[in-house]
Order: C-alpha cells, then sequence, then structure tokens
C-alpha cells in the first residue's frame, strides 16, 4: 500500500513536470525569439505579456478535427505520436535533481536515458512512413538519418564522461563532478549540445522538417492534439537535453546552499541550456542535408573520440 | 577522386563558419536588449502622417453632381444621381434657371482602389482624403457608403497646408476681403423684394448686400448677374468657383 502510494505520487510529480517544463521552454521560446527578432511575441493570452499563449494553444489543438488520411496505415498513423511523446516522459523520470530528488534511481541511468531517448525517432519514422504521404515519407528518412548519425557522437560524448566519473549513473556523474570538467570536458560537452540539438530536429538541424521543401516532413499529415503531442515531444525533448547536460557537464545540483537548493541549481542550469538551444534556432540558419552529415561524420564523431581518448589517458595517468 | 577537392572547402567553410556564427549570436542578443518595434495597434493608436490616404470624404454642398469623378474613377466604384430643379425667374419675364441637386453620392470602398483620381479631378473641393481607416466591415456590401456617411469623415480631414510666404492670396479670401458690391436690389420695388431677396442671398452669400450707392435703375436688370454666375450657381458652395473667377 506505502509502496503503491509512493509510486504513484512519483509519477504523479514527473507528469507534472512534464507538462509545466516544456510548456515554460515553448512560452520562453516564443518570448525570447519574438524579442530576439524585434517583436513581442504574445501579448493577450492570460493578461500577462502573454503568458498563458500555450494553454490557449492547447485549447484550440483540442477542439481541432482529428483527421486520418484515408490511405494512411491508421493504427500506426495513430500511434505515432505516442511513441515520440512517451521516450520523453521515461528520461525525465530517471534525471536527478538531487542525489535523493529523483523519480527512479536507476543504476546505469545514463545509459537508460540514452536509449529511451533513441526510441523517440521510431514515432518520427512511424508518422512518415504511415501518413502515405511523399514529404511525410521524405522528411521520416531525413530524421532516421539525421538520428543516426548524431547519436554516436552523443553516445560517444557521454561515454566520455561516464568514463571520467567512473560511473554510468546520472546522480554518480553529478557527484563526481568537479568545476575543472568545464575545461576538460568542454569538447564532449559541444558535440553532445550539437548532437542533442540535432537530435531534437530543431533548428539549425530542422531539415527533417523543413517547411520550405517538405511542408513538415512526418508530421504533415497530423492534425488536432496528435500533432501538439509531437510538438509537446519537441519541447519535452529540450527539457530532457538541457537537463541531461546540465547533470552531466555542468553538475547538476552542486552550487551554494547544494544542501537545500540543490534542484533549483540543476533546473536553472536547464533553463540556462534551454535558452541556448532557443537562441541557435534565432541565430543560425538550417543546414544543408550534406553538410548535417558532413558535421556530423567529419566534425563530431573525430571530436567525440579524441575527447574520449584524452578523458580515458588522463583516468589512466591520474589513478 | 572528388574527396580532395572538397574537403579543403569544407575546411574553408567551417573555419569561415565560426566568425559568422558568433556574429548572428551577436546580432540577436543586441535585438533582444532594444526594444521592440512592434506597435500595439488596436490598443495604442498608430502615428500615421496626418495626410495619409484613409478614407474620401464628401463635401456634398460643393458637389455640382458634375460626374467627373465617377467617370474618371478607374474601377467605377463611384455612384451619382441626381435630377434638375428648375429655379423660376426672380423677375417676371426672366429667364427660367436649372441647378442640379444631388441625390445620391456613394463610394463603394470595396472596389476603391485609392487611387485619389476623384479628388484629384473634382473642380469644386468637393472631395478630399481622410486619414481616418477604421471603417472595416463583416460583410463587403456594408463597404458601399452613402454620402451621409462620407459626409462625417469631412471633421478628420485636415486643413489645407498654409500658403508659401508671398504666395497669391487664396481665391476664397481674395473674395471674402473685396470690397462689398453694390447691392442691386438696394433700391428694388418693395414688391419684388421678398422674393428675389431670399434667393440672391442663397447664391452669394460671400458678397453680403450693403444698402447704398447704386444707381436705382439697374436693379431689375438681368444680365450682369448672369454673366458673373452662370447658370450652375445657387447652392453656397460655389464659393471655390467664385474665388477662382
Amino acid at each position: 500500500m506505502n509502496d503503491a502510494l509512493e509510486v504513484t505520487l512519483r509519477s504523479v510529480g514527473v507528469l507534472a513536470a512534464f507538462l509545466v517544463l516544456p510548456l515554460l521552454v515553448g512560452q520562453a521560446e516564443h518570448k525570447v525569439m519574438a524579442h530576439m527578432q524585434g517583436r513581442l511575441g504574445p501579448m493577450y493570452a492570460g493578461g500577462f505579456h502573454g503568458w498563458a499563449q500555450l494553454v490557449a494553444d492547447g485549447v484550440k489543438f483540442v477542439q481541432k478535427e482529428d483527421i486520418t488520411p484515408t490511405a494512411a496505415d491508421r493504427r500506426v498513423f495513430r500511434f505515432a505520436p505516442a511513441v515520440a511523446l512517451v521516450p520523453s516522459l521515461v528520461a525525465l523520470a530517471v534525471i536527478p535533481l538531487t542525489p535523493s530528488v529523483v523519480a527512479a534511481d536507476v543504476p546505469a541511468s545514463a545509459l537508460f536515458v540514452l536509449a529511451v531517448t533513441a526510441v523517440g525517432i521510431l514515432g518520427t519514422l512511424m508518422a512518415g512512413w504511415a501518413s502515405a504521404n511523399k514529404y511525410s515519407l521524405l522528411g521520416a528518412m531525413r530524421a532516421a538519418a539525421q538520428l543516426l548519425s548524431y547519436e554516436l557522437p552523443l553516445v560517444l560524448a557521454v561515454a566520455s564522461v561516464c568514463l571520467a566519473a567512473g560511473s554510468l549513473s546520472l546522480g554518480g556523474i553529478a557527484a563526481a563532478w568537479s568545476p575543472w570538467w568545464l575545461l576538460w570536458q568542454a569538447p564532449g560537452a559541444v558535440v553532445f549540445l550539437i548532437a542533442a540539438v540535432a537530435e531534437l530536429q530543431r533548428p539549425p538541424f530542422d531539415m527533417p522538417v523543413a517547411d520550405a521543401e517538405i511542408v513538415f516532413g512526418a508530421y504533415t499529415e497530423y492534425t488536432g492534439l496528435r500533432f501538439a503531442f509531437f510538438l509537446l515531444s519537441e519541447y519535452a525533448g529540450i527539457v530532457v537535453m538541457a537537463l541531461l547536460f546540465s547533470v552531466l557537464y555542468l553538475g547538476g545540483w552542486q552550487g551554494p546552499f547544494a544542501d537545500q537548493l540543490g534542484w533549483v541549481w540543476t533546473v536553472l542550469k536547464g533553463l540556462v541550456i534551454a535558452l541556448l538551444i532557443i537562441w541557435m534556432r534565432v541565430a543560425w540558419p538550417r543546414l544543408r542535408e550534406d553538410q548535417l552529415q558532413h558535421l556530423a561524420w567529419l566534425v563530431l564523431v573525430p571530436l567525440a573520440l579524441a575527447q574520449l581518448a584524452l578523458t580515458g589517458v588522463w583516468v589512466v595517468v591520474a589513478a | 577522386m572528388s574527396e580532395p577537392t572538397r574537403r579543403p572547402d569544407g575546411r574553408q567553410k567551417s573555419g569561415g563558419a565560426i566568425p559568422g556564427l558568433l556574429k548572428g549570436l551577436a546580432t540577436t542578443a543586441k535585438t533582444l536588449g532594444r526594444p521592440s518595434h512592434t506597435a500595439e495597434y488596436p490598443d495604442a493608436p498608430p502615428h500615421l502622417p496626418p495626410r495619409s490616404r484613409g478614407v474620401i470624404a464628401l463635401t456634398e454642398e460643393n458637389c455640382t453632381s458634375c460626374m467627373l469623378c465617377a467617370r474618371e474613377c478607374p474601377d467605377w466604384c463611384i455612384y451619382i444621381d441626381s435630377h434638375k430643379e428648375t429655379i423660376p425667374s426672380p423677375t417676371p419675364g426672366g429667364r427660367e434657371r436649372q441647378r442640379n441637386v444631388l441625390d445620391r453620392f456613394a463610394i463603394d470602398f470595396s472596389l476603391c482602389m485609392y487611387c485619389g483620381i476623384c479628388i484629384e479631378v473634382c473642380p469644386f473641393d468637393a472631395l478630399h482624403w481622410s486619414p481616418e481607416f477604421e471603417y472595416s466591415e463583416l460583410d463587403i456590401r456594408d463597404l458601399l457608403h452613402e454620402k451621409g456617411r462620407l459626409g462625417q469623415w469631412m471633421a478628420t480631414v485636415p486643413p489645407p497646408a498654409a500658403l508659401d510666404p508671398g504666395s497669391a492670396e487664396a481665391g476664397e479670401i481674395a473674395a471674402a476681403n473685396k470690397p462689398a458690391r453694390v447691392p442691386r436690389a438696394a433700391a428694388a420695388p418693395a414688391t419684388s423684394r421678398p422674393a428675389a431677396a431670399s434667393r440672391v442671398a442663397r447664391e452669394r452669400p460671400a458678397r453680403p448686400e450693403a444698402p447704398g450707392n447704386i444707381p436705382p435703375d439697374s436693379v431689375s436688370t438681368e444680365p450682369l448677374p448672369t454673366a458673373q454666375n452662370p447658370p450652375t450657381t445657387g447652392s453656397p458652395g460655389t464659393k471655390s468657383e467664385e474665388g477662382e473667377a
């Protein structure tokens, strides 16, 4: 009985974070992007500077008709948004805000997070294939190619951190973190950040949803709530990747008054990274498909391997 | 084969990309710090130049139903209906005169392309640009505005620009400042006076009657006023015409 209550409470906590943080990031994107472009962004919804814009968007999405194309593979088409959305939720459950504030303390949580987020690709691929639309298919193929290419540098960068900490657990990594890592793991951090943005298919890596070329990629045929789920999964992905970066490279809860304010530090660092991801979207143009692959295989993978070698040598020498 | 040629290109690009990427970040960050350019229109009125071409206003009194505007309109969006009224001669045996009376003046703003040709061609200054622009409707048919509505917009028309220093006086002012003309009606026989007086006053408001110095015999002579006021007279709106004359 007690166990059941605890599981429920933890699940509700994760679900609340999952529903609040992506909206926070989305609203920040609305306003920050607008002001970076000399605009005001949403100003009406909710009264004060359009704070409820995303709530209003959600209400609008719920009201819209849920269309399934006649030629679509119905069950796969309707199931795809869930496949894209749930991995972010599961990943959020194992990311520690402090050593104690974590919904599910998994031993090899770094590995678990990587494995789970990789499942999200399947949702995009399913959506693109089941839509029976050439743009959707093109988008899905681009997404698959991009996500497979960037999965490798992402995993290598995380491997380097795990090696440095001597732990596969996110909590263990953050506990072993020291400010010296900011320099030592810097190349890996850059690789992780770039690969994370590419995994999220965010600009400048939004070739799979390039609206000028293939409408909206794999999500072209989606409407209403299912479309909103894809959008939500993108923003939930930003939250997951930003929190992951904060735990892996910025020491998570480490900071002044870490005992009381540990979770604030983790979230704060994560929000700064999320802002950085938004900033990249505003400032940079979209990469071409060949440039994408070029960057992944000829720049990021060698850089991640070099970081791994550096970390390995240092760990052996220092030990 | 193509790899060695491509590689230096790629390196040059990636070497040249970093400053550009940093510049992009710097530009967006700077813009973030500056106030935005957005004008919150419905909440804050826009700052329009005073001569904005918002809507076409009509001074009904100046219109002589000459149809010039309607005929020049490129998309035929001006509708004018008028009829002729016969004015009996003020004196027995005199010639009757006719004048146009405007029944309907309407502009269909769903067709209007705001070229302003009607305003340019109007010889009587009956049409004016008004900066008013908030007259959208939910139904396109409601954009056909009649003379009543067009007249309401006259209040928003800005006054004409001041004349250049040293330029000739405006026609209306010159006419108003002219020494009063000798009224012929001054010594008219009392019987014909009441009927004529009101008409004369309406015809020539800028020239008030002043009792005085005119040979009493010339009172009832018709030719003089006719020569100066051609048959289109009749409304006080002929001010500008008189000014030009």
